[in-house]
């Protein structure tokens, strides 16, 4: 590959990964917390889901790139400047209902993602991984999607939980959408999707289950911005010293 | 050299799951393949689930076996075409549904109309008359079902 396009399939997989692997983080905190024993298998097994997917992900992007040893650099090691996730996994999970109404979210714009890859990447190792990949997202937006119906439609109270949910969310969904030169290179030389197919997919989604769940559609637009260029918000700090605690602490230790 | 993959072969037919340890990583369909390239000895796997956390055993189980008899393997994932649950023996299922895990139903059969063929069959009593409780179990690969006859909770293994 020439050195131009290892850039960007480093730059790519990195903002796939770094998703993926903060809100794993981000899920896993529900361990031990979740309303009932079901909903306490159930969140862990989605963030071993997100954290698997990232380290495989992370696996990719240290063959690209020599300065990092192995994927555990990459997860572990970097400055908070560094990560390339979207504002809105690193949120704090907040209620149950806000946590899930953000996995689906997040989910249903994977699974569109995902798919599209399996259709076109031009990085092989990639498209090979999508076709795994879908499976997996698919499921987890399922769940969630089911959960959204549950408390929207549930009792007045969950409803409001839900609305609230929304509203608390809504600035930090357009980030997923937003183009920058990295969305509009990489989608001119076959490597990412066009993010707004993936948006007028995932409004249809999301619409058909808030109608389902009594729920409206915010206005999507994009509000609030920075994690793609490494600007996060103030909660990604406390969720980094918690996240890399171990390998600062004991650094190269491993399972 | 060739000898060497059929020797293979029969060091890792008998080795087991550690998560589902009465079945075979052989009965499960996840060992692919085994072949030599280049200088190196590969064992092809594919993962039922992406961040399972018993990959890294079941790696370390494979090479550690071939290591025994003499032969350092390198581990390869494939994630395309994805591991199915269609790829589990019939001898697997079988073992599963002993063990008090519900089979994964076959794609091809749960995309038929008769109602039954869609539904879960409880392992304890074979009563069909079972709900889901939860998406997800004991396992990122099974779901938690409830039997409804002799009301006995019970794992199911996904369809994927």
């Amino acid at each position: 590959m020439r050195k131009k396009m290892t850039d960007m399939v480093f730059e790519g997989l990195l903002r796939l990964a770094d998703d993926n692997l903060i809100l794993g983080h981000r899920t896993s905190e529900w361990c031990g917390h979740a309303p009932t024993l079901e909903e306490d298998l159930a969140l862990p097994n989605i963030a071993l889901d997100l954290i698997g997917h990232a380290q495989a992900l992370y696996i990719l992007a240290c063959e690209l790139n020599p300065k990092y040893a192995n994927e555990d650099a990459l997860a572990f090691l970097r400055l908070e400047h560094e990560y390339k996730n979207v504002l809105l996994v690193e949120q704090e999970n907040g209620h149950f209902g806000n946590t899930v109404l953000r996995l689906f979210y997040f989910s249903t714009f994977m699974k569109y993602f995902w798919e599209a890859l399996k259709e076109q990447c031009c990085f092989e190792k990639l498209k090979k991984f999508s076709e795994k990949a879908v499976l997996e997202t698919s499921y987890h937006s399922q769940y969630s999607s089911q959960w959204v119906i549950t408390l929207g439609d549930g009792t007045e109270e969950s409803n409001r939980k839900m609305s609230d949910a929304i509203i608390n969310l809504e600035p930090f969904v357009g980030e997923l959408f937003s183009e920058d030169n990295f969305t509009r290179e990489s989608f001119q030389k076959d490597f990412f999707p066009e993010l707004g197919l993936i948006c007028e997919k995932w409004k249809a989604e999301v619409q058909s289950v808030f109608t389902k769940a009594n729920l409206d559609l915010p206005n999507i637009t994009l509000k609030k911005r920075g994690g793609r260029n490494g600007e996060h918000t103030e909660v990604f700090g406390y969720l980094l010293s918690d996240l890399q605690y171990m390998q600062r602490t004991f650094p190269n230790s491993s399972w | 050299m060739r000898k060497n993959t059929e020797k293979a072969w029969d060091v890792l037919r008998e080795l087991t799951d550690p998560e589902l340890p009465f079945l075979t990583l052989n009965d499960l369909g996840v060992i692919r393949d085994i072949k030599i390239k280049k200088d190196n000895f590969i064992v092809t796997i594919a993962p039922t689930y992406i961040g399972c956390p018993a990959l890294s055993v079941i790696e370390d189980n494979i090479t550690g076996e071939l290591k025994k008899v003499g032969i350092n393997a390198l581990i390869e994932k494939s994630f395309s075409p994805p591991w199915s649950s269609d790829w589990i023996s019939e001898n697997g299922r079988k073992k599963m549904e002993e063990f008090g895990i519900s089979p994964p139903l076959l794609k091809d059969r749960r995309n038929l109309g008769d109602a039954t063929s869609k539904k879960v069959r409880c392992p304890q009593c074979t009563s069909f008359e079972t709900e889901k409780v939860s998406e997800f179990g004991s396992t990122a690969c099974k779901s938690l079902y409830r039997c409804l006859a002799c009301k006995e909770p019970f794992d199911h293994f996904k369809c994927v």
